[in-house]
C-alpha cells in the first residue's frame, strides 16, 4: 500500500470517477457485478488495511442494501407479481432492478472510499492545479479554507463546554447543535476572511504568473492507477453487452 | 516609477493621506503627514480607531479599492504599494497560518512572486533559519505554538525579500514564551536584512529597545513623534490613560478590603486532571475559599485550562477528588461535573478564554438574559439585574448590538457580565487578561476585587504576572 | 480573493454537516419513504444548503456552483455511499441553485431568491439522484421524489440559507460583503 499511497491522488480522482461514470450508465447486475469483482481482486493485490476500509466503507455497505429494498418495493413493475399494496409492487422486473441496483452502489461506493483514503490535501490541491489546470485561486483558496475548518475540533468542544457553562445544555439537543454551528460558522468566517487578507499581503491573486514549489509527480504509475480505472469500467460495459443485460438509464 | 530594489529597506512617505471604509460615514484616517526613512524601526501607538491598523493595510497593499475610498498619497518607495511587497504580520496567529506543512507555508509567498523552484527552497531555509525556527520543513504547522506560528509568518515575509515589515498587535494573543518568540525572530529578521519597520502594540516595554522612533496617532493626525525616551516621558501620562502599557506609568493594584472569615467552597484532594484519557495533571491538592483569589499557572499546556474547567464541573477529574463543600453545593451532591447545567450557574461562573466561544444571542442585552432566563426568574428581576450589570460594565450604550461586533476588550468585559448574571459564589476565569490594553486591564481587576470583597471566590488561570501580584492570595504553579 | 477564502470556509463547513447528515439522514428520512415512497427526498435539501448559502453571501457568478461541489468534494473525500460522483451531484445541485441566480441577473438575494434558488437545486437534485440511483423506479415514486426534493430544497436550502446569511451579517462577520453592509448601521 505503501507505493500506492505516493500515486498522485489526481490519478486516484480520475480512475474512481472513471469507474462511477462507467458504471452510472447502465442499470443492470452483470456490469455491476463484474466491476465490484475486479474492484475486490485489486483491493486484495494492493493489500488494503481491512480494519480501516470495513470502518470509512461502513456508510456504503448500509446504503447498498437499503437502496436496492427501495428499488425492490417501488420499482418498474415487470413480469410477475409477488405483493401489491398500494403504491408498493414487488415483481420480477423490480427485484432484478434491486439487485442491480444494490451491486452498483458497492461497486461505485467502495472504490472512491478506498481511493480516497489517506489522500494530502496540499497534494490533490497541487495535482489539481499544475496537471488538471483548475483556476489556481479556486484550488488554493478553497485548500486553506480546508485546512482553517479542520482545526475546528478543539473549538466545538470548547463551545459545547461553553454552552452547559451558560445554563442551556440540559436539553433542546437540535437546537443546541445548530447553535453551536452557527457560532462556530461565525468563528470560521472571521477567521477565513483574515486568512484571506494574510494570504493577499504574500501576494496571493496577483497577475503575476505564479511558480510551484512543490512538483505534482505524473509519470507510468499514474497512468496506471488511472487507465486501471477505465479498463474495470469498460470490463463491466463490455461484459453486460456481451450477456445482452445493457439497460441505458435513459429511457 | 519605483525605485524599488527587492530586498532594499523600504521608505514611506505619507501626505495629507485618509481613507473611509465603504458604506461608513465616518474616516477611519484623515490628513495624515509621515515619512518613515529606509531602515527606520518605528513603534507606532495611539487609542484604539486612530486607524493604525488601516495605516498598516494600506502600506501593505491590502486595502483594496474596491472597499473604500481613499486621499492624498501613501506611496512605499515612491510608488503605490503593492501585495507582496511588504511583510504583513496579524494579531491572531492562527488565521495567518495558510499550508499544512511549515516549508510549504513558507514557501508560499515566493510562489506567488514567481520565484524560481530551486531558489524558493533555498529562501525558506535562509528564512526559517533566520527567524530561529528550526522545526524542519515537514513539521506540521499546527503543531506549532502561537509564538511559533508568528515566527514563521514573519519567516514567510523574510522570504519574499520584502524591504518593510509592518507588524500589527503581533503579541497580544500570546503568553511570556511568545512574546519572546516574535520580539527575537524579528530582531534577527531585521539584523539580517536592515528592513524598515513598523510595529503597533500597546505594550511599549516588550519594543522599546528595538524601536528608534515613537508615532502617536490621534485623530487628528500625528500627536508625537520622537525617541521612546522623549515621547514616552513627555506623553507618557496620557498614554497610560489611553490604556497603553508605559513602564513608567505603572497601574496601581486596587484596594481590598479583606474579609476576615472565609469559607472553604470546594476542595481537591488527589485530583488528577486531563481531557479524555490523557492525564495532564495529577494528585492536585487545593481549596477553593469565599474571598479569596486562586490564580492557577504554568506553562504553556501545563494544564491551566484545563484545571480550571475541571473545578469549574465542566471537565471530569480523572483520578481523585473534587468535593464542593455544602456552603456551595446547597442540597445537591458533591460533585459539579454531575450537576445540571442550571444549577451551575447559581453555584460556578465561567468566563472561558475566547469570549465567542460562550456567545449565544444577537444582542448584549439578549446574552445577559440567558442565564436569569435558565434560572426561570420573573420578567422584572431580570431586567432588574441586566440593566444592573449593564452599568456596572459600562455596556449601556451596547445593548442592543451584536455580541459578536464588539471590540476585544467589550467582549471580555461581557463574557464577565454574562456569568456575574446569575450571581454565582465562585468564579472562574481562563487567561481574563490576554491581550487588554491596560485601561481595560484596570477596570476588570477593578471589578474582580469588589467581588472577592462581596464574598465571591475567584480562581483564575493565568500567564499574567501584573495580574498575579494584584489579586492573588493563594498561586499553584503547574509545571 | 476574500470572496473565495470565504466562500471556501462556508463550502468546506457545509461539506463537514453534509458528512453528518450521509449518515444521520439513512434513519432518519425512513420513516419519511415508509409513509410515502419518494418522500424521503424532503430530507435531501439538507445537501443544498451549501451552494444557496455562498451565492448569498458573495453574490458573484459561479459562487454558488463553487461552495455546492467544494462541499460536495469535502463529503467524497471524507467518505460516503456515492462515492466520486458525489461530484456530480455537487455539481448538477450547485448549476441548479446557480441558474436560477443568473435568472435574476444577480440582483435577487431576498427571500425570494433564496427559496427559489433552494428550489432549483432540489431539482436538480432530483434529477439527477433518478437518473443515477434511482433509474428503474415506477413512475408515481419518481414524481413523488422530485415534488419533495423542489420542497425541501426550498426550505432547508433556501429558507435556512437565507436565515443564516442573515444571521452572519447580523454578527458582523460579512463587513467585506455587500450583505453585511446591507445589516450593519451606518457609523
Amino acid at each position: 500500500m505503501k507505493a500506492f499511497d505516493r500515486v498522485n491522488p489526481v490519478a486516484k480522482l480520475a480512475a474512481a470517477l472513471a469507474v462511477g461514470l462507467c458504471l452510472v450508465l447502465t442499470i443492470d447486475w452483470v456490469s455491476a457485478a463484474v466491476a465490484l469483482t475486479l474492484e475486490l481482486v485489486a483491493f486484495a493485490a494492493l493489500r488494503v488495511p481491512f480494519r480501516i476500509v470495513w470502518t470509512r466503507t461502513a456508510v456504503v455497505w448500509i446504503a447498498a442494501p437499503l437502496t436496492a429494498v427501495t428499488i425492490a418495493l417501488y420499482g418498474q413493475p415487470s413480469g410477475q407479481v409477488y405483493f401489491e399494496f398500494s403504491l408498493v409492487h414487488v415483481t420480477d422486473g423490480s427485484l432484478t432492478l434491486a439487485l442491480a441496483t444494490g451491486l452498483r452502489v458497492l461497486a461505485i461506493g467502495l472504490p472512491a472510499v478506498v481511493l480516497f483514503i489517506g489522500i494530502d490535501p496540499t497534494e490533490l490541491a497541487d495535482g489539481l492545479a499544475q496537471r488538471v489546470r483548475l483556476p489556481e485561486r479556486f484550488v488554493l483558496g478553497a485548500l486553506a479554507g480546508f485546512r482553517l475548518v479542520g482545526l475546528f475540533g478543539d473549538d466545538w468542544r470548547s463551545v459545547a463546554v461553553a454552552r452547559r457553562a451558560r445554563g442551556v445544555a440540559d436539553n433542546g439537543s437540535i437546537g443546541r447543535l445548530f447553535g453551536q454551528g452557527f457560532a462556530l460558522l461565525v468563528l470560521a468566517i472571521r477567521r477565513g476572511s483574515t486568512l484571506a487578507t494574510a494570504m493577499e499581503a504574500r501576494g496571493f491573486g496577483s497577475s503575476t504568473p505564479r511558480t510551484w514549489a512543490r512538483s505534482s509527480p505524473w509519470g507510468g504509475r499514474e497512468w496506471l492507477v488511472a487507465a486501471s480505472g477505465i479498463a474495470v469500467g469498460a470490463a463491466a460495459i463490455a461484459a453486460s453487452v456481451a450477456a445482452g443485460t445493457w439497460n441505458f438509464i435513459v429511457g | 516609477m519605483s525605485n524599488h530594489h527587492p530586498g532594499a529597506p523600504a521608505s514611506v512617505t505619507v501626505a495629507g493621506w485618509g481613507w473611509r471604509h465603504a458604506g461608513r460615514i465616518a474616516w477611519a484616517v484623515r490628513e495624515l503627514d509621515l515619512r518613515i526613512e529606509p531602515g527606520e524601526r518605528v513603534l507606532l501607538l495611539g487609542e484604539s480607531g486612530a486607524g493604525k491598523s488601516t495605516l498598516l493595510s494600506a502600506l501593505a497593499g491590502v486595502l483594496g479599492a474596491d472597499s473604500g475610498e481613499s486621499e492624498g498619497s501613501l506611496l512605499v518607495d515612491g510608488a503605490s504599494p503593492l501585495p507582496g511587497r511588504a511583510g504583513l504580520v496579524l494579531q491572531d496567529p492562527d488565521s495567518q497560518v495558510i499550508l499544512a506543512r511549515v516549508g510549504d507555508d513558507v514557501a508560499f509567498g515566493c510562489e506567488n512572486l514567481g520565484v524560481p523552484r530551486d531558489e524558493i527552497w533555498v529562501r525558506v531555509r535562509e528564512s526559517l533559519s533566520a527567524v530561529g525556527l528550526d522545526v524542519g520543513l515537514d513539521r506540521a504547522t499546527s503543531a506549532l505554538s502561537g509564538g511559533q506560528k508568528q515566527r514563521l509568518v514573519i519567516a514567510g515575509a523574510l522570504a519574499m525579500r520584502t524591504g518593510l515589515l509592518l507588524l500589527d498587535e503581533p503579541t497580544a494573543n500570546l503568553d511570556a514564551t511568545g512574546v519572546t518568540d516574535v520580539t527575537d525572530a524579528v530582531a534577527r529578521a531585521l539584523a539580517a536584512t536592515g528592513a524598515t519597520l513598523v510595529v503597533v502594540e500597546h505594550r511599549v516595554s516588550v519594543w522599546r529597545e528595538l524601536v528608534d522612533r515613537v508615532i502617536v496617532l490621534g485623530a487628528t493626525g500625528v500627536i508625537a513623534d520622537g525617541t521612546p525616551a522623549r515621547v514616552l516621558s513627555g506623553s507618557g501620562a496620557q498614554l497610560a490613560a489611553r490604556g497603553v502599557w508605559v513602564s513608567e506609568h505603572p497601574t496601581t493594584p486596587p484596594r481590598r478590603r479583606m474579609v476576615a472569615a472565609t469559607q472553604p467552597l470546594e476542595q481537591a484532594m488527589g485530583l488528577g486532571i486531563g481531557r479524555g484519557a490523557v492525564p495532564i495533571g495529577r494528585e492536585l491538592e487545593l481549596t477553593v475559599e469565599s474571598g479569596r483569589c486562586l490564580a492557577v499557572t504554568g506553562a504553556n499546556g501545563s494544564g491551566k485550562t484545563t484545571l480550571a474547567l475541571t473545578l469549574a464541573g465542566l471537565l471530569p477529574p480523572i483520578s481523585g477528588r473534587l468535593e464542593a463543600l455544602p456552603p456551595l453545593a446547597g442540597r445537591i451532591g458533591p460533585s459539579p461535573i454531575r450537576w445540571r447545567s442550571r444549577q451551575l450557574l447559581t453555584r460556578i461562573g465561567t468566563v472561558f478564554q475566547n469570549p465567542e466561544h460562550q456567545f449565544l444571542s444577537s444582542s448584549v442585552r439578549a446574552e445577559l438574559e440567558v442565564g436569569p432566563r435558565a434560572l426561570r426568574l420573573t420578567p422584572a428581576e431580570t431586567t432588574a439585574r441586566v440593566d444592573e450589570l449593564l452599568t456596572r460594565l459600562r455596556l449601556d450604550s451596547l445593548a442592543a448590538a451584536n455580541p459578536f461586533t464588539l471590540s476585544g476588550g467589550e467582549k471580555r468585559r461581557l463574557s464577565v457580565a454574562t456569568a456575574l448574571a446569575t450571581r454565582p459564589r465562585v468564579l472562574v476565569l481562563d487567561e481574563p487578561t490576554f491581550g487588554q490594553d491596560s485601561r481595560t486591564w484596570s477596570e476588570l481587576v477593578g471589578l474582580l476585587a469588589e467581588l472577592l470583597d462581596d464574598g465571591s471566590a475567584i480562581v483564575a488561570a493565568t500567564h499574567d504576572q501584573d495580574f498575579v501580584h494584584a489579586l492573588a492570595d493563594e498561586t499553584l504553579a503547574l509545571s | 480573493m476574500v470572496d473565495i477564502v470565504v466562500a471556501s470556509v462556508i463550502g468546506v463547513a457545509s461539506g463537514l454537516v453534509f458528512v453528518v447528515w450521509n449518515i444521520v439522514s439513512v434513519p432518519a428520512t425512513a420513516p419519511l419513504a415508509a409513509l410515502l415512497p419518494g418522500l424521503q427526498a424532503l430530507g435531501g435539501g439538507l445537501w443544498l444548503f451549501a451552494g444557496v448559502l455562498t451565492g448569498l453571501v458573495v453574490r458573484k457568478p459561479g459562487a454558488a456552483a463553487f461552495g455546492e461541489l467544494l462541499a460536495a468534494a469535502v463529503s467524497a473525500l471524507i467518505g460516503n455511499q456515492w462515492g466520486a460522483l458525489t461530484l456530480l451531484s455537487g455539481l448538477t445541485q450547485g448549476l441548479g441553485a446557480e441558474i436560477v441566480f443568473a435568472a435574476f441577473l444577480y440582483a435577487n438575494f431576498r427571500m425570494s431568491g433564496a427559496i427559489l434558488a433552494g428550489a432549483g437545486a432540489g431539482l436538480a437534485m432530483a434529477i439527477t439522484d433518478l437518473t443515477v440511483w434511482y433509474p428503474g423506479s415506477a413512475v408515481p415514486f419518481a414524481v413523488i421524489y422530485t415534488v419533495s426534493g423542489v420542497i425541501g430544497g426550498a426550505v432547508l436550502a433556501g429558507l435556512l440559507s437565507w436565515l443564516t446569511a442573515r444571521g452572519l451579517a447580523r454578527a458582523g462577520v460579512l463587513s467585506r460583503f455587500a450583505i453585511g453592509r446591507e445589516s450593519a448601521a451606518r457609523v
